[in-house]
């Protein structure tokens, strides 16, 4: 199967003993790194265009499909937002938005945005493309599976898209999708459009599962030498914890999806109570509807931190590379990571507080979700501490993660509110709920999605993006975004309910009609603001400026590769070795300001190394 | 040194907002002053938070923008700062959880002296029960529910004949009386929302959730369904009158009880039934004089 490095064996067959023998008037055993465990990996390499571009399993070119799928359906998500706000701010300006059409965009815009874009951006995205780079190693382990991976999500998404095309059009049951009025009369798309959500989601997950399985081995197995666990990227640290998340998250989605879907088909009571309609009493009984929320937030709740975590992960790598500082705390941020990911599978039920469960339990789910408070804390005390006293390079990167920074501290803090259970209770099913979570998963997230397309861009095309466009792009969509979030939060304090088409003129709630005209105006402009980022894609890869190797002067090892961008394989002949950490900036004693991963210990001898 | 000071003017502007803002409570109007009182506890100490942490960025990037030759500071840790860090998080979460569970122990424990008000919700409308004489409710049925029995109340409960039903979207309460909200759905989960009271629980088909307030404000105000339900959700309104105890006596004693539903669909029955006999009889003497 492989057709390159059929001399693998020749330099797999050489110790670490005899490298290390090279570093010049220093002990021999300084630089020594154990041998590698595992023999090197056959890569299949493309043979025709389909298999290079199409059915490709290199990761690299899967996370650039994935990537781009997301992205469609980003913007897809993108204009039902729209849509929804002309409602919301203009009600009654555009006369084919109905009832039924708005809750059809609401619960797609939410799946959409959760699952589809932002789930599938940073694992299947920057995972793919990042883990195997980040690691050095040449591939995922299970390429062929990965790039099934890749081709069951795009089929998730084409069943998903297809639902706007069937009778009765895609389901209007709130991204939650609660039964009963899930599969029943009254609730758009109750036919098919529920039938392609559910068999959407069943097949997101098997797809997921197969790119998981690979990220998850890939960064436990096929490390290279030296990369010891505690010297990886937080990105690497944040995707792995998010997978694994995952891996135990969505399959409560998924048996929630099938029992959902028998209840639907076949009259089954999973979900099903006794239930009067128009005056018949339908062939239901004894099912509980509550068990569909558990299920639903034991995936939900860890969900927000699949998405969040490898947020974490890569912006505390973006701060400390425009930084030129080391990550302050490592250690702490990588328990803190993984403290967050076991946290999250004891606080779903903090969705459920007025839900009717049994309301005891409220004191626990409030304890539990303000103690996940603390590592969440920690980790911004520590991107700003990273901050303090570092060289900054106040660039378009750097500007999103200060973005990130303000979005996330304020979505954090409201978070507080609405995690301390009797706080909830009125501000829940109001709008301070909908601005919270835009702000915290939607908004925070999406700055570091901004600041990693920025940061890397010139490691996947090679060209550096137009710094000027990204300032503008950057101001306007931060901008933009706080101004429609901020003052969001502010209609849940009146006390308007979310998922409401239509506020009417209830007397207390007029004040808010001059906000939700600003708030959609502000919508409309952050929306078309992105089409900078199209417009700078495009002209750097006509005109832009080619990116030197390592252009940030960065440590990790995707900078390091043979070619740039990587080809397949990644490193060329010989597999990088790792000798630390991936945050030296600024060493005292180093001639320069970063010691990438590679640079052995005999080479910076003379330096006050602290941590390897 | 422009981003410092943009981000400086959006947490300026932030603050100044909160503290300016023509959009906050809608005036309360029962006992659920602690929660207010914790929000604004939270909006101090959070907002507390979000301002330092912002504030303190805002000056790094004012102070440690990039010059050309300056090094960094090279500290990978200080277990010292992230202890104390640490405590002083974990100090400031209790602080804030406190009381937010005593309120929520409020929450869950009804007075006992508490109005039953049974409130029955369905796509898309509201209906209350009300006990009668004997102060409780009589248990009720999904199925028992039709044309003559609206609330599905069980016939055989001695309890329920002098339930005082209240069919319509509106209802009445007595001013400063704890009422324990009973939440009923027949058909997909609801949730019986009055922004003034803040209180709320959903309404979940098959079984019965609670919650309780005391309203302590004449006025009238609008329900809401705060859980969505389906295409109609956004007009499922309502509205409750509070009223002092003399009106609110007046209004109840204006309120019809199963037993006089009963009797009035008896009533109506038998008439029915008379007319029936009459026709047959008119019909037969028709037919008599044929032959």
């Amino acid at each position: 199967m492989s057709d390159e490095y059929e001399n693998k064996s020749s330099y797999q067959a050489q110790s670490s003993e005899t490298i290390s023998g090279t570093g010049s008037g220093v002990s021999p055993d300084m630089d020594y790194v154990r041998p590698a465990e595992n023999p090197e990996q056959d890569l299949y390499h493309a043979h025709s265009f389909i298999e290079k571009w199409v059915f490709c399993q290199d990761a690299k070119v899967i996370g650039v499909q994935y990537f781009l799928t997301a992205v469609f359906t980003g913007v897809v998500g993108l204009i039902l937002s729209w849509l929804m706000r002309l409602q919301l701010g203009f009600p009654g300006l555009a006369g084919f938005i109905t009832a039924e059409h708005y809750y059809q965009f609401v619960t797609m815009h939410g799946m959409i945005m959760v699952v589809y874009f932002l789930t599938a951006l940073f694992l299947g995205g920057f995972g793919n493309y990042l883990i195997p780079l980040m690691v050095g190693a040449r591939d995922m382990v299970f390429p062929y599976v990965n790039m099934l991976s890749f081709w069951m999500f795009f089929v998730a998404v084409a069943v998903l898209m297809a639902s706007f095309f069937v009778p009765g059009g895609p389901t209007g049951a709130g991204w939650t999708l609660y039964p009963p009025q899930t599969i029943l009369e009254g609730t758009p798309g109750h036919g098919w459009g529920i039938l392609l959500m559910l068999i959407s989601l069943s097949l997101f997950v098997i797809g997921f599962t197969m790119g998981g399985l690979n990220y998850m081995i890939t960064i436990l197995q096929a490390r290279t030498r030296g990369m010891t666990l505690m010297r990886m990227p937080l990105t690497v640290w944040g995707i792995f914890t998010a997978t694994v998340l995952a891996m135990l998250a969505f399959p409560a989605l998924l048996v929630s999806s099938i029992m959902m879907t028998l209840d639907k088909l076949l009259g089954t009571s999973f979900f099903m109570p006794t239930i009067l309609k128009a005056g018949e009493v339908l062939e239901y009984g004894g099912g509980s509807p509550i068990l569909f929320q558990h299920l639903f937030w034991f995936f939900g709740h860890p969900e927000v931190y699949i998405v969040a975590l490898p947020a974490f992960g890569i912006v505390s790598d973006l701060i400390s590379v425009h930084a030129r500082k080391n990550i302050f705390g490592y250690r702490m941020m990588v328990w803190a990571i993984v403290g967050i990911g076991a946290l999250s599978f004891f606080v779903w039920a903090h969705h459920m507080y007025v839900s009717g469960m049994n309301p005891w339990f409220g004191f626990f789910f409030a304890s539990t979700t303000l103690i996940i408070a603390v590592p969440t804390a920690m980790k911004v005390y520590n991107w700003i501490l990273t901050l303090w006293r570092g060289n900054i390079r106040i660039n378009t990167v750097m500007l999103w993660c200060l973005g990130f920074i303000v979005t996330f501290v304020n979505g954090g803090i409201t978070g507080i509110f609405l995690g301390n259970v009797s706080v909830d209770v009125p501000l829940s099913d109001t709008y301070f709920v909908v601005a919270h979570f835009h702000m915290v998963m939607g908004i925070a997230p999406l700055m570091v999605i901004m600041g990693a397309i920025y940061h890397w861009f010139p490691l996947v095309a090679g060209k550096m993006l137009d710094e000027k466009l990204g300032k503008w792009h950057f101001w306007t969509t931060f901008l933009g975004a706080y101004s429609i979030y901020f003052p969001m939060h502010y209609l849940g304090f009146i006390g308007v309910p979310r998922r409401y088409y239509e506020m009417y003129d209830s007397p207390y709630m007029t004040s808010g009609v001059g906000l939700n005209e600003f708030i959609s105006t502000a919508a409309f402009i952050v929306g078309a603001a992105q089409l900078i980022l199209v417009f700078n894609i495009v002209k750097t890869m006509k005109t832009g400026k080619k990116a030197e190797k390592n252009p940030w002067k960065a440590n990790s090892l995707e900078w390091f590769t043979s070619t740039v961008p990587p080809e397949h394989g990644n490193f060329g002949q010989r597999l990088p070795v790792v000798h630390r950490w991936p945050y030296d900036y600024n060493v005292p004693g180093a001639e320069e300001d970063y010691l990438p991963q590679t640079a052995a210990p005999s080479e910076v001898a003379h330096t006050e190394v602290e941590k390897t | 040194m422009h981003a410092g000071i943009i981000f400086f003017l959006v947490i300026l502007g932030s603050v100044l907002f909160h503290i300016f803002t023509p959009w906050y409570w809608t005036d309360i109007a029962s006992n659920w002053q602690g929660m207010d009182d914790t929000i604004t506890l939270t909006f101090w100490v959070g907002g507390g938070v979000f301002v330092a942490v912002c504030l303190f960025m805002v000056y790094c990037v004012f102070r440690y923008s990039y010059k050309e030759g300056r090094k960094a500071e090279y500290k990978p840790e200080d277990k010292k700062l992230e202890k104390i860090l640490t405590w002083a998080t974990t100090l400031g979460v209790a602080a804030l959880l406190a009381p937010g569970l005593i309120i929520w122990n409020q929450y869950v424990n009804v007075p006992k002296n508490a109005l039953e008000v049974d409130v029955m919700a369905w796509q898309w409308g509201w209906q209350y029960r009300l006990p009668g004489e004997d102060g409780k409710l009589g248990t009720t049925k999904v199925t028992n529910i039709n044309d003559e029995n609206p609330f599905g109340i069980n016939v055989d409960d001695p309890f329920g004949r002098d339930d005082i039903l209240v069919q319509s979207d509106y209802i009445n309460l007595e001013n400063n009386k704890p009422v324990k909200i009973l939440l009923r759905s027949v058909d997909v989960l609801h949730n019986w929302y009055v922004p003034q009271f803040r209180s709320k629980m959903d309404a979940v088909p098959g079984i019965v959730t609670f919650y309780w307030f005391e309203p302590n404000k004449v006025g009238e105000y609008e329900v809401l369904c705060a859980e969505y339900c389906g295409v109609g959700h956004y007009a499922m309104r309502g509205g409750v009158e509070v009223q002092n105890t003399e009106d609110y006596n007046k209004w109840l004693s204006e309120q019809e009880t199963f037993q006089d539903l009963i009797a009035k669909q008896e009533k109506l029955e038998f008439e029915n039934k008379k007319i029936v006999k009459n026709n047959n009889f008119i019909l037969n003497k028709d037919i008599y004089k044929e032959e």
